[in-house]
């Protein structure tokens, strides 16, 4: 307690420094905190997959589409469960600027595939009845402010033309890890339309997800069904829906490594910071600490000084820019709307953050402790004199 | 007034190296990660506004906004291709290609992972049409043939498109006959066929784009005018270069906000470590600084003195940092752009630009950080100086 005690005064001595290194502290955590959480949230999509869904797509790229046709021989396959299918449709809703993810489904069966996608019976009713019907996750509805009933009108970048919809639900997460960002509308709408405008037959299907009856059996199943389509004229690949989703992400890879090492280099960045205010404060104490082991104190004396009070610096700021990550997250959240369906500061990235304080606090006073250790008592004395 | 001298300045760095070095590392390591912020996004930039030329005219569907949404059926592109204006080769051949764009999703060298790569079917008019791009290696594809020829980033990223090697698309296999180097352009990353296999081979009936060459370069807007006008013809037409800028945009605008919204954080803390820095320096030397006074140094000179000391301080950091960005050049990267959905190779790109935009952004640091110890220093009282050494 009493050493405790002797280590939050040093660590006080000199007020301002002290402020001004916990200020770079507090803000260094906090980034850090920020950081992670972004490369979270980019790996979301990722985590809120199912071990019991594959997605099938075509083999040359998701650009081309599948037959419908298809449907009915995957549904034969041995081990597949259920199957629906849906197609990107890219619109624009009023800007550019407000970018969300639209997928044109087959509404029953793919509802019957998401049953994290919390609906209540008349949403899902009222959903599938009406033809012009779209659903929208609860993250989304409140972007926009969209109420049920409300007209919502997108143009079409991929189909041309203006897209009208009508919503019938707002669907709730079963936990965080849903994705309440996207829209879901009619298949059957979309390609009837397309074939009315532009008149040519549009039976084509983006990606086919299939549901299989055990997680173990996705290898063998994802490979038969590569096989039923293979030397036709649009081969499939079939894969998992967590691998289709890690495709999506490793497409991104350059910036997330970059967002990563940044998230590091903020650590360098205040331990040479406080590195700096360590060395200055070992600087002024010398006549003390060599008055110290002229008093008997052995030199480890000195140095758990040194680094205790590094410590109890580097835990006071940090611990208090880990609190107010979690405001700020919730504020960036806020701001970026639909860009990161999910965006949690997870318990691993406090954990990080912990870590992180500890390594700046060690790692700063290591140079002047080891200097401190060897001084020499007569030359340290004469700094008194 | 009489000024402090720069030497006394400087020498008081070098007396507390230590202190100098962590404080200088620590801006140099924020001026490094807002270089290269700037580098990279002015490299997109300058890969795809150097993809596209001047007098070149791309065509895409109404409102698709990129080359893969985009479809234009044969019936329009003949009305295209009969427009006036468009200039002829010495042979008499319009220039004018009919391009079907598509996306096939290779694995990379290195790790094996996927990543679309664009597959663009051309013609000899579509090589004349972009005369930076220069076959390096092998030769160009046959028309008539399954050959293709890879971009010089591709050849070396992705497997399978090396010279010589087979790619299996579309129930065909395609040879790699030739590797061609477009100068750093966004053309690095595609591969080329020949168009009118490859529109047999994706069973499409609508081309991605249509590029043409204006005999004149001042009829664009009356040629434009003439395809707003026909009803026929729902589609944009704009200069091939302006197309590319747009297509540079969403991902350079993104790396740029993230870099700098990065770069302001970073900042606090290396402004924070100059003023410990500097408060440190200016309650070491109260006797100095007393003397000083004593001697008839007014107190607008101290305070010069020791901003002056903060700035170089802060531009020794700048330096080292703009330093390490620059060997940042020689570092190849690539990464999808989200606007197109396909690979993107570029590099680093320093210009003078940036090298101003950093050494302010390092001194702007160093003058926040230096001046409020500065002033402090300038306050004191000589009385109170002399007492306290």
């Amino acid at each position: 307690m009493f050493l405790f005690r002797l280590l939050l005064k040093n660590a006080f001595r000199h007020r301002l420094r002290t402020i001004l290194t916990m200020v770079g502290l507090v803000v260094a955590i906090c980034a850090f905190g920020l950081l992670r959480t972004i490369i979270d949230a980019w790996y979301a999509g990722v985590e809120g997959t199912s071990s019991v869904r594959l997605v099938t797509r075509n083999s040359i790229s998701l650009t081309f589409p599948l037959p419908l046709n298809y449907a009915e021989r995957l549904r034969n396959v041995e081990g597949v469960t259920g199957v629906s299918w849906s197609n990107w449709f890219g619109g624009v809703y009023i800007t550019e600027r407000n970018f969300f993810p639209q997928f044109a489904v087959e509404p029953a069966s793919y509802l019957a595939l998401y049953p994290e996608y919390i609906l209540s019976d008349e949403e899902k009713k009222a959903f599938i009845l009406d033809r012009q019907g779209c659903i929208v996750g609860r993250k989304l509805a409140e972007q926009y402010g969209w109420k049920i009933g409300d007209q919502i009108p997108l143009r079409g970048t991929i189909y041309p033309g203006t897209w009208t919809f009508t919503l019938r639900g707002i669907w709730d997460g079963a936990d965080a890890k849903t994705d309440e960002s996207q829209m879901l509308f009619h298949w059957q709408y979309l390609t009837e339309t397309t074939k009315k405008r532009l008149k040519r037959s549009t039976d084509f299907v983006g990606v086919y997800i299939v549901r299989i009856n055990e997680p173990d059996n996705a290898p063998l199943i994802s490979e038969r069904i590569d096989q039923q389509f293979k030397n036709s004229l649009a081969e499939t690949l079939t894969e998992t829906e967590k691998a289709f989703q890690l495709g999506f992400v490793s497409m991104s890879e350059a910036i997330l490594v970059a967002v990563n090492a940044v998230s590091y280099v903020i650590i360098i960045i205040i331990m040479a910071v406080m590195a700096n205010t360590m060395s200055m404060t070992a600087r002024e104490r010398l006549a003390e600490y060599a008055t110290l082991k002229a008093l008997g104190f052995s030199p480890s004396f000195v140095v758990k000084l040194l680094f205790g009070e590094s410590l109890v610096i580097a835990l006071i700021g940090g611990g208090a820019g880990m609190l107010l990550t979690l405001p700020i997250a919730a504020g960036f959240a806020k701001a970026v709307g639909t860009l990161f369906p999910v965006f949690v500061v997870s318990e691993t990235t406090m954990a990080l953050q912990v870590l992180a304080c500890l390594v700046v606090g060690v790692v700063a006073a290591a140079w002047p402790a080891w200097k401190m250790s060897r001084i020499d008592i007569v030359n340290g004395l004469m700094h008194v004199a | 007034m009489k000024a402090i001298p720069l030497s006394y300045v400087a020498r008081n760095l070098w007396v507390r190296r230590v202190t100098t070095l962590l404080t200088a590392g620590g801006m140099a390591l924020v001026v490094f990660v807002f270089t290269v912020v700037l580098m990279m996004s002015e490299g997109i930039r300058a890969t795809l506004v150097a993809t596209g030329q001047a007098d070149n005219i791309l065509v895409l569907r109404k409102g698709s906004g990129a080359e893969i949404n985009s479809g234009i059926g044969r019936d329009q592109a003949a009305i295209i291709e009969s427009l006036p204006g468009i200039a002829t080769a010495r042979d008499g051949r319009v220039m004018l290609s009919k391009e079907p764009v598509v996306l096939n999703n290779l694995p990379k060298r290195s790790n094996g992972k996927p990543s679309n790569v664009t597959v663009r079917g051309t013609s000899e008019i579509g090589l004349e049409l972009r005369p930076q791009v220069k076959i390096i290696e092998g030769r160009m594809f046959r028309p008539g043939t399954s050959e293709i020829i890879a971009g010089k980033a591709v050849a070396q990223g992705f497997r399978g498109t090396g010279l010589g090697e087979t790619l299996h698309f579309a129930q065909r296999d395609w040879v790699v006959v030739g590797i061609f180097d477009s100068g750093k352009t966004g053309f690095d990353s595609e591969l080329w066929g020949d168009s009118d296999q490859m529109m047999a081979a994706f069973r499409r009936n609508a081309y991605s784009t249509i590029v043409f060459r204006l005999s004149d370069q001042s009829a664009i807007e009356a040629v434009k005018r003439g395809i707003d006008l026909d009803p026929r013809l729902q589609i944009d037409a704009k200069p091939e270069i302006q197309f590319y800028a747009e297509q540079s945009e969403a991902l350079a605008t993104f790396i740029r906000i993230l870099g700098l919204s990065l770069s302001i954080i970073f900042s606090i803390g290396a402004i924070v470590g100059a003023m410990i820095t500097m408060f440190a320096a200016v309650a070491q030397r109260v006797g100095e600084i007393g003397t000083l006074r004593a001697l008839g140094f007014r107190r607008n000179a101290i305070l010069i003195a020791f901003l002056m000391e903060s700035l170089l301080l802060s531009l020794v950091g700048g330096l080292i940092g703009l330093f390490a960005a620059s060997w940042m050049q020689t570092v190849d990267i690539s990464t999808t752009n989200f606007q197109t959905f396909s690979e993107l190779a570029f590099q680093f790109k320093m210009s003078p630009e940036i090298i101003v935009k950093s050494v302010l952004f390092s001194l702007s640091m160093g003058f926040i950080g230096g001046f409020i110890p500065a002033w402090r220093a300038s306050r004191k009282k000589i009385v109170d100086c002399l007492r306290e050494s």
